[in-house]
This record gives structure tokens, C-alpha cells and sequence, in this order.
């Protein structure tokens, strides 16, 4: 039965915990506010890219001479699993989440005689896969200098894949991230962004290509990858602060109802101190 | 009044300007080319350079760094890697470019193409006049 004085402390060190949780909460939902705005704003260029894109790569064909970007360099031998999680802890189930379909990922492509790489982006994640995956590691992008994640942000991400591709360490690239649902649901994602896959629009417009259709779509590739980098970066951001927020939701909760219950503990055991020392007043005097 | 096009310049971050526009002079990779309404369905690849947009309003410049325009009869829609209204850069920003550029070159296995891209930076900001 701990002390009056030890429920005492601990009921103050709940309270406290209550507030940063609850400062933590209402920081996550501003920072969510801004976050859903980038994405929000991010949307029109990726959406007409990806309809540009998707026309030119159904006329341009996956045949013999199409870009490499879009048709492979015909191996599916090493793939690169890029995974972008958060640089921050404290976020629910936000990076585990990740972590496990690309840990999954993973597994079934090891299972079936291929290579796996892993370039990770954010450090929560490298930390959570350093155990079983450390050999596979091929590099990091720590973006926890960033406060605002960037299109030059994004930039370096595709790079560092597109070096890795063109210099043939990886023949297929996959990128793992939380898509934004709600405050409470974020989907984990994987894409494949290597070689580009497209959903056929069917019906594309007539358009002429200045300078010809494939020297565009070579110019444009590069940048779609940066482009859906940018937006899982983005979508991951958003992600991240509405897991943040609702698990910082929930701690605040817990913490409310941790408070009452050592409340009740500290009244009773207060009285039965009380009651304790009237019965030994009242036996004493009887006894006299 | 002239006849109008729905003018739309977006960036990968935010959607930068939309508003008609009577005629919009892009920089495109094969040389410059004005789009008014009535143009012939049109991608066009861009190449550095200076982007105007000829409204109601007057004339609206802007700098570009590459991307690509989507011309059609009713509306021209620029998607530009980097955006900058021509009024709001300076000299040291400019010249960032230009040392990205530059540096970029420097590892590009595609000479030509590298070289291309910063020699259209002098030549913008010659144009530009900063």
C-alpha cells in the first residue's frame, strides 16, 4: 500500500503528463492543418503530370527503345525498397505500420530468390528495421533539419533512387509511406515508382509534341518520380500528424482517468488514516 | 476585348496564378512560341526562361526552370518546376540557380543537355535584365 505522500506525487506527475500530452495534441493539430494544406496544394501539378504522363506512355508503348524509367531495364533481380517514416517518435502506430508492410514486403521478396535494398528516409524507421535488415541498408536522407518538407526535399530522394537505377544497383523501386485518410486512419501505401507504372486513362487527347513524344516523356520521368516522391513525402506528413494527434488524444484520456482512479485511492486511503486514528483515540479513552 | 485563354502556372508546391490571359509567351524547349485562343493542341516541353502572360491587366513575367505546357484551345496550363514572378527575384536568387545549374552540369553525363540548361539561364538573365 504505498503512502499518502508517494499517491500524492504520483497523482501530480500524472496531471503533468496530461498537460504535455494535451500541448502535444493541440500542436499536432495545427501542424495537421498546414500539412493537409501542402498536400492539398500539391495536388493540381501531380494530378496533371500523372495525366500527361500516363497519355504519353500509352503512345510511346513499353516496347523496344522506351525509356528505361518506364519500361525497366528488363530485370526485376535487386528491388529498392524506399521507406519514409517520421523523425519523430510518439506518433501511435504511425511507423510501425510502415514498417511492417515494407518488413513484409521484404520477406516475400527474399523468399522468392531477389535482392533486396533498403533506402530509408526519416530516422524512426531506420531504427525499427536496424535489427533484422541492417545488411540491406544502402543509405539514409535525414530530413530532421527540414521543418517544411520541400520539392527540393523530394528532389534529393529521387536522385539518390535515380543514381542507384541508372548506375543498374537496382532494377525495380518501391516507395512505402502512410496515405492520408482521416485523423484516425492513415492506409500504408507501397508504390511502385520504378519502372512507372500508369493507369491507362483509355480515352487520350490529340495533341502535338514539340520537341517528339519521347524526348518529352525522357524530360518528364525524372520528375514524375521526384513529383510522387513529393507527394508521399507530403501525404506521410500529414499522416504523421494525425496519428500524432489522436494518439496524444487518447494519452490525454488515459491520463484523465488514471488521474481519478488515484484520486479515489488517495481519498479512501486519507479516510481509513482518519478512521484509523478516531478508533485508536476512542479505545484509548475507554480503555482509561 | 480580345477573345481570352484560361491561364493556369502551377508548381510542384502551390498553384502559383489562374486567370484568363489573352496571350502567354513560353519558353519551349524547341524555341519560344505564343499561344492565343484557337492554338493547336499542344505539350511542349520548357526550357529556362521567361514565361509572359499578357491579361486585362497588363503584361505579368515570370521565371521558369523547366517542365513542361499544356496548350489547348481554351486554355494554356504551364506546370513548372520552379516558378518565380519576375518581380519578386533578385539577383542572388538568379544566381543560385545558375551555381545549381552549374553544379548539376558538373555530374550530368549528358553534356549538352546540362550545358543547354545554364547557358538559357545567362541568356534569361540577360533578358530579365537583373
Amino acid at each position: 500500500m504505498p503512502s499518502l505522500k508517494d499517491l500524492k506525487n504520483r497523482i501530480g506527475s500524472v496531471k503533468n503528463t496530461r498537460k504535455i500530452t494535451k500541448a502535444m495534441q493541440m500542436v499536432a493539430a495545427a501542424k495537421l492543418r498546414r500539412a493537409q494544406e501542402a498536400a492539398e496544394a500539391a495536388r493540381p501539378f501531380a494530378e496533371r503530370m500523372t495525366a500527361v504522363m500516363s497519355a504519353l506512355a500509352a503512345g510511346v508503348g513499353t516496347g523496344e527503345g522506351a525509356p528505361k524509367l518506364l519500361a525497366g531495364n528488363g530485370q526485376d533481380q535487386v528491388h529498392l525498397l524506399v521507406v519514409m517514416t517520421s523523425e519523430r517518435g510518439l506518433c501511435g502506430g504511425f511507423n510501425s505500420s510502415i514498417v511492417k508492410l515494407a518488413r513484409l514486403r521484404a520477406n516475400e521478396l527474399v523468399a522468392a530468390g531477389k535482392t533486396v535494398k533498403i533506402l530509408t528516409v526519416g530516422k524512426k524507421g531506420r531504427e525499427q528495421l536496424k535489427r533484422d535488415w541492417a545488411s540491406s541498408f544502402v543509405g539514409h536522407v535525414d530530413l530532421s533539419e527540414v521543418k517544411r518538407v520541400g520539392y527540393a526535399n523530394a528532389q534529393a530522394v529521387a536522385r539518390e533512387v535515380m543514381a542507384a537505377f541508372e548506375a543498374g544497383e537496382a532494377d525495380v523501386v518501391t516507395i512505402f509511406y502512410n496515405r492520408f485518410q482521416s485523423v484516425i486512419s492513415q492506409i500504408p501505401t507501397a508504390q511502385q515508382v520504378i519502372p512507372a507504372k500508369f493507369e491507362s486513362t483509355g480515352a487520350t487527347a490529340l495533341y502535338d509534341y514539340e520537341p517528339s513524344e519521347e524526348a518529352i516523356l525522357a524530360d518528364l520521368l525524372p520528375r514524375g518520380v521526384a513529383t510522387q516522391i513529393f507527394t508521399a513525402l507530403l501525404e506521410n506528413g500529414a499522416s504523421e500528424q494525425g496519428a500524432r494527434m489522436s494518439a496524444m488524444d487518447n494519452a490525454t484520456r488515459n491520463a484523465g482517468d488514471m488521474i481519478n482512479r488515484l484520486t479515489i485511492q488517495y481519498n479512501r486511503s486519507r479516510q481509513a488514516a482518519i478512521t484509523k486514528e478516531l478508533i485508536e483515540i476512542i479505545s484509548g479513552a475507554e480503555a482509561l | 476585348m480580345a477573345s481570352t485563354v484560361q491561364f493556369d502556372l502551377v508548381s510542384p508546391e502551390r498553384r502559383l496564378a489562374s486567370y484568363p490571359a489573352t496571350e502567354v509567351q513560353i519558353p519551349g524547349a524547341m524555341g519560344d512560341l505564343t499561344a492565343m485562343e484557337g492554338h493547336a493542341a499542344t505539350i511542349t516541353s520548357l526550357r529556362p526562361g521567361l514565361l509572359k502572360v499578357v491579361s486585362a491587366e497588363g503584361m505579368k513575367a515570370y521565371v521558369v526552370t523547366g517542365g513542361f505546357a499544356e496548350i489547348s484551345a481554351t486554355g494554356v496550363s504551364v506546370l513548372a518546376e520552379q516558378a518565380v514572378p519576375l518581380d519578386e527575384m533578385t539577383g542572388a536568387q538568379l544566381d543560385a540557380l545558375v551555381a545549381d545549374a552549374c553544379e548539376a552540369a558538373a555530374v550530368n553525363p549528358n553534356k549538352d543537355v546540362a550545358d543547354q540548361a545554364v547557358a538559357d539561364l545567362y541568356a534569361m538573365r540577360a533578358q530579365a535584365g537583373i
